[in-house]
């Protein structure tokens, strides 16, 4: 669906004037039964516009528009009352990479620079190699958004940290600044960049040549009430996901309690002192529940 | 055209024939000099113009090394142009006499590279297009920002330095030039801002020459501690130490010299200048520059034994690729024929001679160069978390032609600004602060 030659311009105007919000009163239903998880077919959805005509619209084209609905400017302001966090089981993971795979997808990577790595950790030589699936750890003290000369890069009150690439300079002092690796950068011109979506840094699509890009815990998701896209791909329900406030976190199958996760499987966060203190948390990788192996059997077997 | 071969010039003294000489005469060799510099910087125009249309993308800077050669040429750029403020402040208020003639070029050197980083720091920008929003959205707690303001702040002061020193001069331009082109006779007419020797303007100008003496050497602190600070305030092995101030800016003021010798060594020889910039002068530069290279020395002594005692983490690796891995034979270089060998061999008065001191000095500037790279890239090669799952060509750092034709480029800038700025203007003064003064009284005396 990449390179989309443009629309007949009476539906694209259709589209235009959803998003201004005139007929998002009529069309709530539908957009919501539409899952952006799901492959995009050619099923088409009956929609009211505002002059009281019915047009059949793609459902393709309902999953562009729900991704630009979040302006940079609100993009800013976070969801109100929430505090998101993550919460990484170390003892499930198994390298499948789905995570990694769907995350590529939806912000539409080249596998050469992910958003996510799962990285072979081993933290001695006597003790054993295991997997660490590795995001952005949202910071509550987030060192790459006090190095941005132009605040490109921002914390929202929903404690996520965004980017918004219509502002980024590209002076890369924020990658230099971080100590976990998180950010990427777009060296060249973003593969297949569909230039009929407008951009919100909530979903980082499509971004921009020559700025910054990183996990944004899908924001575009979580204002739908659903949850990122690396948790609910995970076949081995590794990924917890959650909000501080309500104390509580979901993997897609069993919905636990922070506090009492944390405290019963002496949660950490990674390298504490550096006093960042990141929003995504791990459980230590004890009673492992799969053997390790090498990076090409984990693939070949997922 | 008319010709100009400086025929019909007359000088009243030796002095101003020997330092006006080259205003109102143009070798071939200049012009040679002049071309040559403007095929490398054409050559640098094209490596951008393909940085514009492809993006980054050709550089071989990548996700993990997302530095490269242009902010390590950058940070190069920024310490050379402290040797303004070590000859118009240091020195000066030192009241080393044997140093004033050697203020002028300095300040050149200064203006031109301080114009130089500000261009290089615009290249490495993802989009130069939104240069503006600097100011537009500025947050000033972002060291980049404090750099902003220094860099603009020096670049004034240092601009404000040079013009008081050479306006006595730019009157005698004025007055004393004739046989020279309109655009030229109206150039020193307007840069003249009618000085005329006037006590009331002579004592205008000592005053604010000892202002901004006093002012710039701060800033001149101040801009080289605050690009250290662009990685000191950052994690990485190498850049997390509060040794780096100190250390980039002492590093600054020996390569600054280094390149004062090479400019003395060029303007003796090419605008014959023997008698002018004696081997005196080369001799305490000499003894300048084994001066401050101990300095740095003694800074890059704390910088790398701490960290190589302890050898911590990802900072011991660090040290391990620097002393011993890949970039062993580029550290040891710099070290050793940028720093240690230059001190020695500089201890001994032969070698303090013009030729010996100006080969010495250009090691010890391909030196500070690469010194500069290594303080730049390695450390980013070392991220807490390991590099894995990326691309292979993300792993090292090996600079395109794009990066080399820029950076080369921004030599030839550099080389052009001085270069002209030489041509246009006196580069001694010409009339000694002295003999200015005992004219201005003869010239009260007569009314």
């Amino acid at each position: 669906m990449g390179n989309k030659k443009p629309q007949p311009a009476s539906r694209r105007e259709f589209l235009k004037n959803l998003s201004s919000g005139s007929a998002l009163a009529v069309s709530g239903m539908a957009l919501y039964s539409v899952s952006s998880c799901k492959p995009s077919s050619e099923e088409k959805t009956t929609l009211l516009t505002t002059d009281g005509k019915l047009v059949e619209v793609p459902n393709s084209e309902i999953e562009m528009l729900e991704m630009q609905s979040v302006s940079p400017e609100e993009s800013r302001k976070g969801i109100p009352g929430k505090k998101f966090v993550m919460v990484v089981d170390l003892a499930k993971c198994k390298n499948a990479r789905k995570c990694v795979e769907v995350c590529d997808k939806h912000h539409n990577l080249t596998p050469d620079r992910p958003y996510i790595k799962v990285l072979e950790m081993r933290d001695n030589e006597k003790s054993a190699p295991y997997w660490m699936p590795k995001k952005c750890f949202q910071c509550d003290n987030p060192p790459c958004v006090k190095v941005c000369p132009v605040g490109a890069t921002y914390k929202r009150t929903d404690g996520i940290v965004l980017i918004d690439n219509e502002r980024c300079i590209g002076c890369r002092f924020c990658m230099a600044a971080c100590p976990y690796s998180s950010r990427v950068f777009n060296w060249g011109q973003p593969p297949n960049v569909d230039q009929e979506i407008a951009y919100s840094p909530e979903t980082s699509v499509p971004s921009k040549i020559g700025t910054v890009g990183k996990c944004d815990f899908c924001p575009d998701m979580l204002r739908k009430d659903k949850l990122p896209h690396c948790v609910t791909s995970c076949p081995n329900g590794v990924i917890y996901f959650g909000d501080e406030i309500e104390d509580t976190v979901t993997n897609g199958e069993e919905t636990v309690r922070l506090s009492t996760l944390l405290k019963d499987k002496a949660g950490y966060r990674y390298m504490e002192e550096l006093g960042t203190k990141p929003r995504v948390y791990y459980l230590p990788p004890v009673n492992r529940m799969f053997p390790f192996e090498n990076e090409v059997q984990g693939n070949s077997e997922s | 055209m008319r010709k100009y071969n400086g025929n019909l010039q007359k000088f009243e003294t030796r002095r101003e024939k020997d330092l006006l000489g080259h205003l109102i005469t143009t070798s071939l060799k200049y012009k040679v000099w002049i071309a040559f510099l403007l095929l490398i910087i054409a050559f640098g125009m094209f490596g951008y113009y393909r940085q514009i249309k492809y993006g980054l993308i050709v550089t071989a800077m990548r996700d993990y090394t997302s530095w490269g050669i242009y902010i390590s040429n950058f940070v190069f750029f920024v310490a050379i142009s402290l040797v303004g403020s070590l000859f118009s402040s240091i020195l000066k208020l030192n009241k080393n006499e044997w140093a004033r003639p050697l203020t002028r070029v300095s300040e050149i050197i200064a203006v031109a590279a301080i114009i130089c980083a500000a261009v290089i720091i615009i290249v490495d920008m993802g989009r130069p297009d939104r240069f503006f929003y600097v100011i537009k959205y500025l947050r000033i707690q972002s060291p980049i920002i404090w750099d902003v303001i220094i860099i603009s702040t020096y670049l004034v002061i240092s601009f404000l330095l040079l013009f008081i020193s050479v306006l006595p001069d730019l009157a005698l331009c004025r007055d004393r030039l004739i046989e020279i082109p309109k655009w030229k006779k109206r150039l020193y007419r307007i840069t003249a801002i009618n000085w005329n020797n006037d006590p009331k303007q002579m004592a205008m100008l000592k005053k604010v020459s000892t202002i901004l003496a006093i002012s710039v050497l701060p800033v001149a602190f101040a801009i080289h501690t605050i690009t250290s600070w662009l990685f000191a305030t950052t994690w990485r092995p190498g850049w997390d130490s509060t040794n780096l101030g100190p250390y980039f800016v002492s590093g600054a003021f020996m390569a600054g010299a280094a390149v004062i010798i090479v400019a003395m060594y060029f303007m003796r020889t090419e605008l014959k200048l023997k008698a002018y910039i004696t081997e005196s002068h080369f001799d305490k530069m000499g003894k300048l520059l084994v001066l401050l290279s101990l300095v740095y020395l003694y800074f890059n002594i704390n910088e790398y034994l701490g960290p190589a005692f302890k050898m911590v983490g990802v900072e011991g690796e660090h040290i391990t690729e620097l002393f011993v891995g890949k970039y062993a034979p580029m550290y040891w270089f710099v070290q050793l024929g940028g720093l240690i060998l230059p001190i020695i061999l500089l201890t001994f008065k032969n070698l303090r001679k013009p030729i010996p001191i100006a080969i010495i000095s250009i090691f010890v500037i391909l030196g500070a160069w690469f010194k500069r790279f290594l303080i730049v890239i390695p450390s980013l090669q070392h991220p807490y978390l390991p590099i894995q799952g990326v691309d292979e060509s993300y792993l090292h750092y090996n600079p395109t032609w794009e990066e080399w034709a820029i950076t080369l480029s921004s030599f030839a800038w550099l080389l052009l600004i001085i270069t002209v700025l030489i041509k246009l203007f006196p580069i001694i003064p010409v009339q000694k602060a002295e003999n200015i003064s005992k004219k201005a009284v003869e010239k009260i005396l007569q009314q």
